[in-house]
């Protein structure tokens, strides 16, 4: 896997974009919200971002389960751990946001708990990988443990909030963004925002995965 | 299918002769819901009710069904490996999972009933719930087992793993329950009952899709 430069170039302009259009473009003035709304480009960006990663994980891991090639089960393995950081950046940011927001760190809610469970599924996935010695084995079973709990976590994160009352933004009757966003200036932020932190995901998982391969030729 | 009936009938003989392995889960089942009456006696509210009894149902499940694969020995895989094809293993397998965690749920949630004497409102929902959640449990924990008996017979993992997924499973069949015996409206519990349906059937063909892929060594 080897990205084409102007792809690093996006990512680098549109992450330092995020970051200085982000604090500075006007936003709508709200009670309550005020400027966390801002966390828009920030929160719900970085779980694109982590579904993205997540998503690549699951496809290499049928394909590894389809060729047997190393190469696509080191490169599901990559992409677990980056979609974990994204996943641990976005349930921070959120963490954040719902203190002054909502009052506390942390609400019951079917949406919160959904992220929180999704990621456990996926330290177990750290876990089951660390507990094989056999390259081969680990390679097989943590591809089929992936798939399955993929398959069930985007059950759980995109079906159960939307059945349940939700305090979250978008579920149980609260508006999304694009409901305070009436002249779409915040769009003109977050969606460069969600495409660059998504390239930047794939940009540390080609470096990691390089080192990666790098670490086996010399062993 | 005549390969599926003759695993079957090897699981119940094998269980017959060998009755302590089931009757473990179920003593420990039903001693554990003692436990329980004893130590609470009155329950005031339903959820705390049915969030007792799917714990003490799921750890009760991690033993029955772990067993299971974790007693095959590698000699009995393999002569089964010459002898039947991945899917009607694994489709047998959950099968007889699912059963036995029937069992186990019907008798707990009957004993449970009895001991609290709770009054419910939706009996159709009520067992429902107990149904597709006990047969859930059993068709996630049959793969996630194998899982672990890869990984070197290890129930420690079989938690670790089985948790986090059976907790979509877990929230819908507690809120089918709990929303049953308040006896809310037929029409808010028939989407909670679908998607524990969905649920079922995705666990089912995801296993039987991954199965062979785990199968051979």
């Amino acid at each position: 896997m080897k990205l084409p430069i102007g792809f690093k170039i996006a990512a680098i302009v549109l992450v330092i974009y995020t970051l200085i259009a982000g604090l500075l473009m006007p936003v709508p003035t709200l009670a309550i919200l005020n400027e966390t709304i801002r966390n828009l480009y920030y929160h719900v960006t970085s779980w694109f971002a982590m579904i993205t990663m997540f998503i690549m994980a699951f496809s290499y891991s049928i394909a590894y389960l389809n060729t047997q090639k190393d190469k696509y089960d080191t490169l599901a393995k990559i992409f677990v751990q980056v979609g974990m950081v994204f996943g641990i950046i976005g349930l921070v940011t959120g963490m954040l946001w719902a203190r002054f927001t909502w009052g506390s760190f942390w609400v019951s809610d079917p949406k919160l708990n959904g992220a929180a469970i999704a990621l456990l599924a996926y330290l177990a996935y750290a876990v089951l990988r660390n507990s094989f010695q056999d390259q081969l084995q680990r390679a097989k079973v943590s591809a089929v443990y992936n798939i399955f709990a993929f398959v069930m976590m985007i059950l759980f994160v995109f079906i159960l909030p939307r059945m349940t009352d939700s305090l979250h933004p978008g579920n149980g009757g609260n508006p999304a963004f694009s409901g305070y966003d009436l002249d779409s200036t915040m769009r003109m932020v977050f969606y460069p925002a969600v495409i660059g932190w998504i390239l930047l995901g794939f940009w540390i998982s080609e470096i990691r995965f390089r080192i990666e391969k790098l670490s086996n030729e010399e062993s | 299918m005549r390969n599926i009936g003759a695993i079957l009938t090897k699981e119940f003989k094998s269980d017959f002769r060998n009755p302590y392995v089931l009757g473990g889960a179920g003593l420990f089942l039903l001693s554990s819901l003692f436990v329980c009456y004893i130590t609470v006696k009155r329950i005031p509210i339903a959820a705390i009710w049915v969030a007792l009894f799917w714990i003490v149902v799921l750890f009760a499940s991690f033993n029955a069904v772990a067993k299971s694969f974790l007693s095959e020995t590698r000699g009995r895989m393999l002569y089964l490996y010459t002898l039947v094809n991945p899917t009607e293993f694994i489709a047998s397998k959950m099968i007889y999972h699912g059963l036995v965690m029937l069992i186990l749920g019907i008798v707990a949630a009957i004993v449970y009933q009895v001991l609290f004497s709770v009054v419910i409102g939706d009996n159709l929902m009520f067992w429902s719930s107990v149904v597709l959640g006990c047969t859930g449990i059993a068709f996630v924990l049959s793969l996630l087992s194998t899982i672990a008996s890869k990984a070197g017979n290890n129930l420690t993992l079989l938690a670790v793993l089985g948790l986090p997924i059976l907790l979509p499973l877990m929230l819908v069949a507690t809120t089918l329950m709990k929303n049953a015996i308040d006896g809310i409206e037929l029409s808010v519990q028939l989407k909670y009952l679908f998607v524990l349906i969905g649920l079922n059937v995705v666990s089912f063909a995801l296993s039987i899709v991954l199965f062979p892929y785990l199968w051979r060594e």
